[in-house]
């Protein structure tokens, strides 16, 4: 696309965003948000971000990780700490506070620079070892790494340990976590188009051929797994730093590893499309579910097991396998018009 | 691979676009008419509960569930308040999670509308959804949850336990004046914020007193295998050991420091008021607990209390049911007095609250928390069961 | 010096636990390649089959050795029939599908029996009848009970026993060749679909005892128990060498060892992730395992 209508796309994309916002924060004249649906929408804006990370190291590579969880832990803590710490310091070298939007937005890009950072930084600790196994080992050791960082992150005071980190600022709202949601979309997408993407579906169909073929796979994979996990670091640092939402290191735990599984896993993994679906279902279905949940407590999870195993025996790949979304299948819908190229199965193969 | 390749541009922007139409249409759809807060309307008075009724923290959710149930089924059956208007009470799950607990709130006052909150049991939950409620301008009771920061957040927010240092300053006096200990050693559950604070409390507190503390051990719920620490502890020969976890652990605890040969006194919150306590059996010998509610407090208003719960749930309340129960009386009793249920009138009127309640007298300080003694229990296993014993009262202060 | 004893038996007697948990998961990762994480969880069906079995029996109130065997076989019996039902219905239809398909249907059972059991037992602990009237023996300020005695000798008869069955039975051979190469085996008449099984029933019945010999010793039993010692176990089979039996035995104690002997140090927070940080650092320097022999992947 030409240098021009790239940003003419992301500054509409930033001004719809900015727009909403205020809509989302203020209302519009007699109108607000429902607080509950609003803290919905923002939860699925940040889960899209998970999912569609780990679908880059899952879907898109072929490895098995089972440590996102404590990617999001790694960047989340940073991110917080930096806000809680030395946000108003930051704030006020701009002349403002954190409270308004430009103190706010400022705390926000440093601490999300400085999160994902720390979170990439972990990518690599845990990916250069871990990366010349084979998939269930990495299973394993991301598993390991993300209960390692659970168990450090309780003995932080100066981090909330137990109690969560409470005192987090909440500088997040709806315009940044869609703003990173659709980076992480963008980057995830771009890499899938890449040669570097096809390098990685290269790996992920028979790791030995690409090896065999000049692909330097350990190098590869772990490029993806640190890009993965500092998007993750991304979503953590919004989560922690969203009103009423504390960065608690029980929660960040295999468990939420796994419910990021699920979601890809539902929306099939190798889609990105996939995986916002997947996000988005997996976090309105629970709250829908409430007074299911009320009658028969505990199902709830239970209905999330069974999904899985039914998923890999009957349709491993997911509702949506590696299908994309895209503008000409669309428009081959919406305007009964002959298809531009062979849309429908055209996904991160090509 | 498929022709027409070269006839299409990369979608770079296909998916941010329909992102931005799908965003757009959602917060479309979740527009609302602006609405003040909750008017009062006459009808039912509706208040919301939120607990962890599943997952790590379900045995304290029921308990708390169990009390608050039986309060509201009490006072609508006498009638109901402000005129005849009876609780209409909502219970949502949290999971155990503090995330849970914010979506429970948030869907609790913006949803279903509620003019009172009450919970939660455990610290952390509670100081999640506590903004919530402030923010909102709704009144939130919590039944339990004894870290001191969960009242701070605002004067919306209140308590009808003692909080942390509290029990803390009770027990070491304790320890230090009846037991004659002067070298304690603490365990403390890293994973729960309640066993945290309250290992703080007992250190700086004992210290005060003039006694050693030795460096506090770490183990963390879940845990079955404490004899690594324990041997240890026991090396060091202390006066007597602080537990300060919950149940589960406590009883284990107890039992693997007496299989060690360990023989020295053994002390522990709240926390250890729970079922699976039984898992100590004869190992409870010589441990003692504070807590807010004695089973065996002859007063007529406990008594009542008890046979009511047990009545109703077929078994002995512990001290966090006996908590939730004196919650809502103190909401409805605030009620009363303002005689309205809109947020800033039954804030100042639980602000002022002075009522005698299972767990004690409930009289409201400036800080939201509630000023009363805290009773120090002998733990005793008689007949296959854990019974607590009275043995002295102290005071704050 | 008695300190040093103490902790030396109590990380042995932890490490038993481990080891006798670590031999189902290495003896299923060896004919399977698949890493079943339901394993803990059955360890912990274990634990609460015993549980009902023993109240049926009201042992609680008359302790008996020959009630405790009758409850341990019991429950090796129920898991037994439990692991063969998951293997049939869960993993079997995913056998020829990719690895990470087989790996995330092993997440889904055992979410599936951790969750499940929390719905059907309840999420509040239970605890264990005492089966055997608690003893404790003294030998010079260093104290065991019987029942960590008890798991140390179950845990050490169950590893000579499954040696024998892997290296002198004809089923063991059996097995040894389904896991060598599945195809083959087949083509040589060897009914793999039943030696799949039949392993899968011998882990589980090793698991359910383990779930007993613990629930003895440490009477506190919940739906969520089994996550956090099934994942040790994993690791100390790995670290013994995965696929080696006598290595489970070796790693289970080695974890059992380091844990106790963190936790006698300031760090004892740190215990938890003792198990995980030994993982990492094996995999990186002997990925095969103490005792495992490195395998040649071929094209």
């Amino acid at each position: 696309m030409r240098l021009p209508r790239k940003l003419l796309a992301i500054g509409l994309g930033t001004a719809v965003l900015v727009a909403l916002n205020q809509v989302f924060e203020h209302g519009f004249g007699n109108f607000q948000i429902n607080p509950y649906y609003a803290r919905i929408i923002n939860l699925i804006g940040i889960n899209v971000t998970l999912a569609v990370s780990l679908n880059l190291i899952n879907g898109l590579a072929g490895q098995f990780s089972i440590g996102h969880a404590g990617f999001m832990a790694v960047g989340g803590y940073t991110a917080t700490y930096f806000t809680v710490y030395h946000g108003q310091a930051l704030a006020a070298l701009a002349g403002s506070t954190l409270n308004d939007a430009v103190g706010g937005s400022l705390a926000m890009v440093v601490s999300l620079t400085l999160g994902a950072s720390a979170a990439a930084l972990a990518g690599l600790v845990v990916g250069i070892p871990s990366l010349r196994l084979r998939g269930d080992y990495l299973a394993i050791v991301t598993l390991g790494f993300s209960e390692i960082i659970r168990v450090l992150i309780l003995n932080i005071p100066a981090v909330g340990g137990a109690t969560g980190f409470t005192d987090a600022i909440p500088i997040t709202n709806f315009f940044w976590i869609f703003a990173m949601a659709m980076v992480t979309i963008v980057v995830v997408r771009n890499i899938a188009t890449s040669t570097f993407g096809h390098a990685l579906a290269t790996i992920r169909g028979d790791e030995i051929a690409a090896e065999a073929m000049g692909i330097n796979t350990t190098r590869h994979k772990v490029l993806a797994f640190v890009i993965s996990a500092a998007l993750a670091g991304v979503a953590g640092g919004l989560s922690g730093q969203l009103f009423a939402n504390p960065l608690n290191p029980q929660n960040l735990n295999f468990v939420k590893s796994i419910e990021v599984i699920v979601m890809i896993v539902l929306g099939g993994i190798g889609s990105i499309t996939g995986a916002t679906v997947g996000a988005t279902i997996l976090t309105v279905l629970p709250e829908a579910l409430r007074s299911f949940d009320r009658q028969f407590p505990g199902l709830r999870m239970v209905v999330y097991a069974l999904l899985l195993i039914l998923m890999m025996i009957f349709r491993p790949q997911g509702l949506l396998g590696r299908w994309e979304l895209t503008w000409s299948w669309l428009g081959s819908r919406l305007w009964r018009r002959p298809a531009a190229g062979p849309a429908g199965t055209a996904g991160l193969d090509r | 691979m498929g022709s027409g390749a070269h006839s299409r541009r990369p979608r770079r922007t296909s998916r941010i676009g329909v992102l931005l139409v799908v965003a757009i249409l959602a917060v479309a759809s979740a527009c609302e008419r602006r609405q003040g807060a909750a008017s009062d309307s006459g009808g039912e008075i509706v208040i919301g509960m939120y607990g962890s009724l599943t997952g790590d923290g379900a045995s304290f959710g029921q308990s708390s569930k169990e009390g608050t149930e039986l309060a509201v089924e009490e006072i609508n059956a006498a009638g109901g308040l402000l005129g005849g208007r009876k609780f209409k009470l909502l219970i949502e799950d949290d999971q155990s999670k503090p995330e849970e607990a914010s979506n429970a709130v948030t869907k609790l006052i913006s949803q279903d509308r509620v003019v009172a909150v009450l919970g939660e049991v455990a610290s952390r939950r509670s100081l999640a959804a506590a903004p919530i409620a402030q923010r909102f301008q709704v009144p939130m009771i919590t039944p339990s949850s004894t870290n001191e920061r969960v009242t701070e957040v605002g004067d919306y927010i209140f308590r009808v336990c003692f909080i942390d240092p509290f029990q803390g300053e009770v027990l070491a006096k304790f320890a230090f004046n009846d037991l004659k200990a002067t070298k304690v050693a603490v365990l403390k559950d890293i994973q729960q914020d309640y066993s945290v604070g309250l290992t703080d409390s007992i250190v700086s507190h004992f210290k005060a007193l003039g006694g050693e503390v030795l460096d506090p051990v770490s183990y963390t719920s879940g845990d079955s295998d404490f004899k690594a620490i324990l041997t240890q502890v026991r090396s060091q020969k202390p006066d007597a050991v602080f537990v300060t976890g919950y149940y589960p652990e406590a009883a284990i605890i107890t039992r693997q420091a007496r299989e060690l040969g360990m023989t020295m006194p053994m002390l522990g919150g709240d926390g250890w008021v729970g079922d699976a306590l039984k898992n100590g059996r004869e190992a409870l010998k010589n441990t003692y607990i504070s807590n807010h509610y004695s089973g065996d407090n002859p007063d007529p208003l406990v008594q009542t209390f008890r046979k009511s719960y047990r009545a109703r749930f077929t078994r002995e309340p512990d001290s966090i049911a006996a908590l939730a129960y004196d919650a809502v009386k103190l909401l409805a009793d605030a009620m009363t007095r303002a005689g309205s249920t809109e947020g800033p009138k039954v804030r100042d009127a639980l602000a002022k609250a002075d009522l005698p309640g299972v767990t004690g007298q409930l009289k409201m300080n400036a800080k939201r928390n509630v000023d009363k003694p805290a009773v120090i229990q002998e733990v005793t296993f008689v007949d296959g069961d854990v019974k607590f014993v009275y043995k002295a009262t102290i005071n704050p202060g | 010096m008695e300190t040093f004893f103490q902790q030396l038996i109590n990380g042995l007697s932890l490490g038993a636990i481990y080891a006798l948990i670590a031999l189902g998961y290495t003896m299923v990762y060896g004919v399977l390649r698949l890493i079943n994480f339901a394993h803990g969880d059955v360890y912990m069906l274990g634990a609460f089959a015993g549980y009902f079995l023993a109240n049926a029996l009201q042992l609680d109130a008359n302790p008996s050795v020959v009630g405790t065997i009758a409850v341990t076989i019991g429950s090796m019996a129920i898991c037994a029939g439990i692991g063969v039902l998951i293997e049939r219905f869960a993993y079997r239809p995913v056998r020829h599908h990719s690895r990470l398909t087989s790996l995330i249907t092993a997440i889904g059972v055992s979410l599936l029996l951790e969750y499940g059991g929390q719905v059907v037992f309840g999420a509040t602990p239970r605890f264990f009848p005492q089966m055997i009237r608690s003893r404790i023996y003294s030998f010079g300020g260093v104290q065991i009970t019987n029942q960590s005695l008890l798991i140390i000798v179950v845990a050490v008869i169950v590893m000579f026993g499954l040696e024998f069955v892997v290296h002198r039975t004809k089923i063991g051979k059996a097995m040894r060749a389904t896991s060598f190469n599945l195809s083959v085996a087949k083509l040589m008449g060897i009914n793999t679909d039943f030696v799949i099984a039949f392993t899968f029933a011998l882990g589980s019945a090793l698991a359910a005892a383990g779930g007993v010999m613990v629930a003895l010793a440490i009477p506190r039993i919940d739906p969520l128990m089994g996550l956090m010692t099934g994942l040790k176990a994993f690791v100390a089979a790995v670290l013994g060498g995965i696929g080696n039996i006598p290595g489970a035995m070796v790693g289970g104690v080695l974890i059992g060892l380091m844990e106790t002997w963190l936790g006698a140090t300031a760090y004892s927070t740190y215990r938890d992730a003792v198990a995980f940080s030994v993982l990492i650092l094996i995999l990186l320097f002997r990925p095969a395992g103490i005792l495992g022999t490195a395998t040649i992947e071929k094209v």
